[in-house]
């Protein structure tokens, strides 16, 4: 007999910046919340103090703050023809272990996806006509705006104290920002931290190309700030230990440093932790949802109803949790009806290593999303009209490879790999090395989706989630062209070698590191026929369930998705507290 | 003082000693007073309506911190909270109306009795709880007090207060004895030469807010020691610094604004409460208006306290500063600043951090070794965290870095040694430096 516990106005499943932005609108509106994470509780100043956090071995090397394998997995294919098998090493998808989610120990990179990224169907109609969308049918609108989402990334960014220099504010260019972003309606929080020499020869090489480069945004905080909900951060010491680490000084942006500080002190909001949720009951009628069930951390089972289900799980267990309740149609990618699972994509990307020659880089100094970027070949910010392909990406390099560890393996192809001349070889190149990274465009394709494994259940007996995936043909086209973009900056920045990479060139895998960025398969839209959840990310099934997180990208952009994943979570519980708790029913 | 006695006169003189002694033990336990309070009629059958009443007595109850020791897992004012004596552990009672495991069956004047003499109905009380302050509060406030505690959801949660006291100390008939040597059974009387501001400050200092009970060092039996009032004391493994206005380790250099921030934020913006304090601070000072807050720093600012000679700074060029600053550096700089000059409202700075010169090193040593949790409150919600260093460096190590934080930057203190550390971390508990084990 299931264990049942006082009804909440909210459940919240899984507590990482969705889960923990959505409990912070909901909670100050009044609202009971309970949230249930699966991970542990863990802090900053407790769990990654600095005393501990550049401890590579532990954090990068051997990933302590992942979720790994045992404790979580899923199964992959290609494609439909074959049989998928469990993935035995998390590399291209990066899930956090804990409270916080991947919000702990995520580089933290802090992006606004471009205006065309909202529209990429309408855009490319517009501007290319209908022939460009050939074989892409399924790339459709995500039914917001930009401008709908701005004042939302806004909050987001005040919240998570982003540092960045403004590209363009209510229409106006501002010098040193990024010239294509859609407009702000104000100057970054914080201001930017200092360029690296990498990040100098970048601008330089880059601006003589006659692109615009700019500083990255990034959740590492460039001075002391206090955050709206009066929690403190300090002043990033651009010590590198960010990407897979914790941040025990309260520079970097996470659920824990930014906004579990209020909500822990709120007394409407209540927390469980190790709790896996494996289930949304549904109301005798099927149309909405009485509340969630999860095995606590002795393993029993226990009920929690509550009047609002909001799933921020990460893009696979929104999908999963959606099919295991059965709740709303399951994609078939033979009849392509059905939207639960529908237009899973992924992060293309390609790009070049390079290595200098007498340089002093002194990559030890560095931050995780510390870099420059040109957003010249991003979206549709160039002219696609004589190229075989939509999209594009970001092009940046990055001053966070300072790692003793890590760095050893980034030698000019044909390095030594042991004995003396591996060592004299990694001595002369550690102040050589530079990278320039694409990070691209992913659209969705027919034969790209999340569904039920037939075959694999996890230790509750649950089916495990297949995801059926591979890059498509626009995508492959898109990043031969970045890693041609990359090899010319690199030349101009005066390399000795370039060594490109590009992982669209093979068949995808998920023993690939190249980005762990997954969205899609609970698309938001404007068509019930076609997206998972409205524009809200209220399940078109059931009114009173609402899915948060990248799960609701229709198509992905040259960018990391956090600050849209925030955006959109905001968005989302101020929908619910300002209408939808008054007047239960479509947002639509 | 009478040199040579015959025993005659001695004799005399005892007796007289014994009636005035007599005298002064029934003065020190009189609760004449509590008269002006009712006799009939018990907390658990009374409910105050008076809105505006109950709000003064809850903010009674915020300036005399009543929340920080009545408070423990078993819920608001159930009592369980074990406060750490030289003479074994006490628990604090269960002060909600229930007729059994509470104070449901006081009266007004019961309640006025044991807030004020420490006379509870079940006997004396011990001086953990602070009567020996609260004496100084008026009728007015402790009649607030009353009707906000009628307020209160009675609790059945039964707590046995002595029962980690070792004997003789668990006989509260001692008490009596206790009062007659250090209770100063005297209302608040107000200084007609100071400002209605000094006035008020002073009332809240020495009455409800029992500053005392922390930052004035206490004899071998608990007293206090006159002298030395609020010059520093010690609470576990914690110094509660000098609160007077000595100028080497006391307010002198703070302004009036910089107290009053530290008392409702929990930082004036270098020094950031932690241990005791911040407790203080969450539960009873960022409650207190700030018309209180100035008037409690404006008295505190006017007590000259013992200023003591300012030891030199260290050299540095001495071994230890040496030895401590690279220490500094490679372990406390990421947030304290190379400068010593912390984050404002958050992580504590040292430059010009008076509670960092006191002589005594406890709260120094402590905090290295076994890590803090910084003060949260409404203004500043994050409570910003110190790691424990337990583990990592030596006692040699902390000494020389404590050394360094006390001896740069302007700072001039006395050298911190590694016995000191190495009795700390005895008193904590905390096992030896982890060392890298050779097989």
């Amino acid at each position: 007999m299931a264990i049942q516990r006082k009804k909440a106005d909210v459940v919240i499943v899984g507590l990482g910046w969705a889960g923990s932005l959505m409990a912070e609108e909901l909670t100050r509106a009044g609202l009971e919340v309970v949230a249930i994470d699966r991970g542990p509780w863990l802090d900053t100043a407790t769990d990654t103090p600095p005393a501990v956090d550049p401890d590579e071995l532990r954090w990068s090397i051997r990933r302590e703050l992942l979720l790994q394998p045992g404790e979580y997995t899923l199964t992959f294919r290609n494609n439909s023809g074959q049989t998928a098998v469990p993935t035995r090493e998390l590399k291209a998808f990066q899930m956090g272990k804990s409270v916080g989610g991947a919000g702990f120990h995520w580089a933290g990179m802090a992006w606004r996806f471009s205006e065309w990224d909202f529209r990429v169907r309408s855009a490319t109609l517009e501007r290319y006509g209908a022939a460009k969308l050939k074989g892409l049918d399924q790339v459709q609108d995500w039914g917001i705006t930009y401008a709908d989402l701005e004042p939302f990334y806004d909050r987001f960014e005040r919240i998570a104290g982003i540092s960045g220099v403004a590209g363009n504010i209510n229409g106006e260019i501002r010098p040193g920002g990024n010239p294509f972003e859609g407009p702000r309606s104000r100057e970054f929080p914080t201001p930017p931290l200092k360029d690296s020499r990498l990040m100098q020869m970048y601008r330089d090489s880059t601006a003589q190309m006659g692109m615009h480069p700019f500083y990255i945004p990034v959740a590492h905080v460039g001075s002391a700030y206090v955050n709206p909900l009066g929690v403190s951060m300090a002043p990033c010491t651009y010590c590198g230990y960010c990407m897979f680490h914790g941040c025990g000084n309260y520079s970097k942006s996470s659920p824990q440093a930014c906004v579990i500080p209020a909500l822990m002190r709120r007394k409407n909001f209540t927390l469980i932790t190790q709790g896996y949720v494996t289930k949304i009951h549904k109301a005798e009628d099927g149309k909405t949802a009485t509340g969630v069930s999860y095995f606590d951390e002795q393993g029993r089972e226990v009920v929690q109803p509550a009047d609002i289900v909001a799933l921020c799980s990460f893009t696979y267990d929104n999908a999963r949790l959606m099919m295991l309740s059965d709740i709303g149609k399951q994609y078939d990618p033979v009849t392509q009806t059905g939207t639960i699972g529908r237009a899973y994509n992924y992060q293309t990307c390609a790009g070049a290593h390079v290595w200098f020659e007498d340089e002093t880089l002194n990559p030890f100094i560095g931050a995780g999303g510390l870099g420059i970027q040109v957003d010249d070949y991003n979206g549709d910010n160039f002219d696609h009209s004589n190229l075989d392909f939509i999209g594009g990406a970001g092009l940046l390099t990055v001053s966070r490879e300072g790692m003793p560890i890590g760095r050893s393996g980034l030698l000019p192809p044909g390095s030594p790999r042991w004995g003396k001349g591996f060592k004299q070889t990694y001595k002369d190149n550690y102040q050589n090395y530079g990278i320039i990274f694409g990070q691209g465009t992913s659209m969705p394709d027919r034969d790209a989706y999340l569904s039920l494994d037939p075959n694999y259940k996890d230790r509750w007996g649950t089916p495990l989630l297949r995801m059926t995936f591979d890059w498509n043909q626009n995508d492959r086209n898109m990043a031969r062209f970045i890693e041609q973009r990359a090899v010319d900056i690199g030349k101009k920045m005066g390399a000795k070698h370039v060594h490109t990479f590009n992982s669209a060139a093979k068949s995808w895998s998920p023993y690939d590191e190249n980005s762990n960025h997954t969205q899609g398969g609970m698309v938001m839209g404007e068509d019930p026929r076609t997206s998972a959840v409205n524009t809200y990310l209220q399940s078109w099934d059931a009114h009173n369930v609402f899915v948060v997180g990248a799960s609701a990208f229709p198509t992905n952009a040259g960018y990391n998705p956090t600050s849209t994943v925030g955006a959109l979570a905001i968005r989302t519980a101020r929908a619910i507290h300002e209408k939808y708790q008054h007047n239960p029913g479509s947002l639509v | 003082m009478i040199k040579k006695k015959t025993a005659l006169i001695g004799g005399g003189l005892a007796v007289l000693a014994g009636a005035v002694m007599l005298g002064l033990v029934i003065q020190a336990n009189s609760t004449a007073r509590s008269a002006v309070a009712d006799d009939v009629v018990r907390l658990a059958d009374f409910k105050a309506t008076d809105a505006a009443l109950i709000k003064q007595g809850e903010y009674v109850m915020r300036g005399a911190d009543c929340a920080a020791c009545h408070t423990a897992k078993s819920g608001d004012f159930a009592g369980g909270y074990v406060i750490g004596t030289p003479f074994g552990d006490i628990q604090s009672s269960n002060i909600t109306p229930d007729r059994e495991a509470g104070i449901g069956n006081y009266t007004e004047r019961d309640f006025f009795n044991a807030v004020r003499q420490g006379q509870g109905r079940h006997g004396l009380l011990f001086p953990a709880m602070p009567y020996t302050d609260y004496v100084r509060m008026s009728d007015d406030d402790l009649r607030a007090l009353w009707a906000f505690f009628s307020t209160l959801e009675p609790k059945n949660h039964k707590v046995d207060e002595l029962a980690g006291m070792n004997f003789p100390f668990n006989q509260r008939l001692l008490m009596a004895g206790w009062n007659w040597m250090f209770f100063d059974n005297k209302p608040f009387a107000p200084d007609p030469a100071q400002s209605p501001e000094w006035n008020r400050g002073r009332y809240l200092v020495d009455g409800a807010g029992h500053c005392a009970a922390c930052h004035s060092p206490r004899n071998a039996l608990g007293g206090p020691i006159a002298a030395s009032a609020l010059q520093g004391g010690l609470v576990g493994t914690w110094f509660a610094p000098n609160i007077t206005n000595d100028p080497h380790q006391g307010l002198g250099d703070s302004s009036v604004e910089q107290v009053v921030d530290y008392l409702k934020t929990g930082s004036d913006g270098v020094a950031v409460a932690s241990g005791p304090m911040a407790e203080a601070i969450e539960n009873s000072t960022q409650h207190l208006t700030d018309a209180d807050l100035r008037a409690i720093a404006v008295y505190l600012k006017s007590l000259p306290g013992k200023p003591q000679p300012v030891p030199a700074a260290l050299a540095s060029t001495d071994a230890r500063m040496q030895r401590g600053g690279q220490g500094y550096e490679v372990h406390c700089s990421a947030c304290h600043g190379t400068q010593g000059e912390g984050v404002s409202h958050m992580i504590t700075g040292f430059a010009g951090n008076k509670a960092v010169l006191a002589a005594n090193t406890d709260t120094l040593t402590s905090v290295v070794l076994g890590g803090a949790k910084a003060v949260h409150t409404h203004t500043y919600v994050t409570g910003a965290g110190m790691p424990a260093f337990d583990w990592k460096l030596s006692d040699s190590d902390i000494a020389d870095i404590l050394t360094f934080t006390r001896n740069s930057w302007g700072n001039s203190a006395t050298a911190v040694t590694e016995q000191e550390v190495a009795k700390m971390r005895k008193q904590l508990g905390l096992p030896a430096q982890m060392r890298a084990s050779v097989q």
